[in-house]
């Protein structure tokens, strides 16, 4: 079994974001990166049933030449090949993106490597667009389920489950196929140090993207108004609990 | 025409559909055009009623005897049905799961430009402005779309539904599509409950949330006890969901839940942009934490100091008094 993941760079953002003075990104001039939780789960999602099923798990990336970091970040968690298509980084719409990856899955397979499962994030921490990973299916005449927090294979046939508002949806689909998962479908991995080490040594394929945009712009980015006020404090330790619950009581929860 | 596809499971309305509903009403009156919901299935017929309470005037509905459960690609293929017949100028879906999936579908099957998680909406001759989520709401985004019909998924949780009820009944149009043999591929083929389908968070008026501070699994049972008491729910950060100590169904986060309840207690959640996404939508939150420069105290609508192993059961012994 071949699985593809496909992972995104972003900044790795925890307190409040800053913009770059021309508001097309976040300032991330004292920020690391990462991928998003989502990924990083489709990272381990591969590995795992590559381990279970055999094959080869693959990790892809559209980015600048730094997403190298991110694709190595891959390897060392047990992943087996690695390829970056270098958009000098500069941000691809939802349109453009899928076609590089359809393209490039194309060019793989006429290469020799067929993918039996392609793992998407449910969405890009960053853009947020939703759509990647259904365009990419469609574009290569794939089913394609998408929030998979449950996923497990029997010969050519994958079960795949979402969570619903009181338990689970069950998907059943012929293989291959493509899946967009989220957090929570396992808790993935720290990398050995080996893991580390071996992956600095591993070649990364290199295949040069098209950019092919559609008609989404972004114009610019802001930071959402914060309500002001600021909170009250209520007091401190467990003396506080009479105020709390005379609070409780006017919200109407009591 | 404006077309809104109504989110429904087995006949169960998906109240983000009637946020968005806001917005496709505001649409067709800005454009002085005609607005459609969009029910796919049999079962979608139970909701025309709620819809004419919400202002749609007209209901397409697409039967199907295969439609008896969600198949994302069936459902849009649904959609495109109704866009080759009339001059649509928008598709709105509400910012969901599916929601998502659909508009996806519909976005690459069409070649079309998608937005997803709008909030503001604007549409000229030329263009379609919209203001988006970004970093699930940490960041907006404004963007612009342009194609032969725009589509636009509304960020939940955020405008509020309104009542507008029509002067008189829905119009139903009802048909038949006619599907690709891929449209069936993916469907709901069997269903899992949960064993103890207790309050779910995002339904719940009271949420109470662990992190860091809760310090491990045997933590929540204070947080257990006071949701017991208010009729809330249990949820945990990020902290919480990757340590093991609440299942990830409970976490609270750009990766988990949005909740909107009425009261959000945070115990012992430092406040990452990530984790306050999540609860952007409640009503009041109150953050219990040992360290007053916790991001979450500037946050919060109310605060507590102190260690919340001591905070939190005496809440639950001056809740227990005052029932009595």
């Amino acid at each position: 079994m071949n699985i593809l993941v496909c992972v995104k760079r972003v900044p790795d953002t925890g307190a409040k974001m800053i913009l770059t003075a021309d508001n097309q990104a976040v300032d991330s001039k004292n920020l690391g990166f990462t991928v998003s939780p989502h990924e990083e789960c489709a990272e381990e999602e591969a590995v795992r049933q590559v381990e279970e099923h055999g094959g080869s798990s693959w990790i892809l990336t559209l980015g600048p030449e730094e997403a190298g970091e991110q694709l190595q970040e891959g390897l060392a968690l047990g992943m087996d090949e690695a390829v970056l298509l270098n958009n000098n980084g500069e941000e691809w719409d939802p349109r453009s993106t899928s076609l590089a990856i359809t393209e490039a899955v194309q060019k793989i397979a006429e290469e020799g490597t067929s993918f039996d499962v392609l793992l998407f994030g449910n969405e890009a921490a960053d853009s947020g667009d939703f759509q990647v990973g259904v365009r990419v299916a469609n574009a290569l005449d794939l089913p394609v389920v998408t929030g998979v927090k449950d996923l497990s294979f029997t010969g050519d046939t994958a079960v795949a489950k979402r969570e619903s508002s009181d338990g689970w949806e069950v998907y059943q689909v012929p293989l291959p196929a493509v899946f967009t998962v989220k957090e929570g479908i396992n808790i993935p991995r720290y990398p050995s140090l080996r893991g580390r080490m071996q992956a600095r040594r591993q070649e990364i394929k290199r295949i040069t993207p098209k950019k092919q945009p559609g008609g989404l712009k972004k114009i610019r980015l802001r930071i959402p108004e914060e309500e002001d006020g600021g909170a009250e404090v209520l007091g401190e330790g467990p003396e506080v609990s009479s105020k709390v619950v005379d609070l409780f009581q006017d919200i109407g929860v009591v | 025409m404006i077309i809104a596809i109504i989110e429904h499971d087995r006949g169960t309305l998906h109240n983000a559909s009637l946020e968005m509903l806001t917005v496709a009403r505001a649409l067709a009156a800005d454009r002085d055009t005609s607005l459609a919901a969009l029910l796919i299935g049999e079962s979608g017929r139970e909701i025309v009623k709620t819809l004419g309470a919400y202002g749609v005037p007209v209901a397409y509905l697409a039967v199907d005897d295969s439609l008896e459960d969600y198949a994302p690609r069936a459902w849009a293929e649904s959609a495109l049905a109704v866009m080759d017949q009339e001059n649509v100028e928008v598709v709105l879906a509400a910012g969901t799961d599916r929601g998502h999936e659909v508009l996806a579908h519909v976005a690459s099957l069409a070649d079309l430009p998608l937005a997803a998680n709008c909030l503001e909406v604007k549409l000229d001759d030329e263009r379609c402005r919209v203001t988006r989520q970004r970093w699930g709401g940490s960041l907006l985004e404004e963007a612009e779309l342009r194609g032969e019909t725009y589509l636009l998924s509304i960020a939940p949780h955020l405008i509020p539904a309104e009542e507008t009820p029509l002067d008189g009944e829905v119009e139903i149009r009802e048909f038949q599509p006619s599907f690709s043999d891929r449209a069936f591929r993916v469907q709901v083929t069997g269903r899992e409950q949960d064993e103890k389908a207790g309050i779910s968070l995002t339904d719940a008026r009271v949420v109470i949330g662990g992190g860091r501070g809760v310090g491990g699994a045997e933590g929540f049972t204070a947080l257990e006890e006071l949701a017991d008491l208010l009729d809330g729910a249990v949820g945990g950060s990020r902290v919480a969901t990757n340590n093991g100590w609440r299942p990830h169904k409970d976490q609270i986060g750009q990766t988990g839940n949005r909740i909107a309840p009425d009261l959000y207690i945070a115990c012992g959640i430092s406040g990452a942009i990530q984790h306050m996404v999540g609860c952007q939508g409640a009503k009041n939150i109150l953050a219990i934490n040992t360290d007053p420069q916790a991001p979450i105290m500037e946050k919060a609508d109310y605060v507590v100091v102190g260690d919340l192993h001591e905070v939190v059961p005496a809440i639950v012994d001056e809740v227990k008094q005052r029932k009595r």
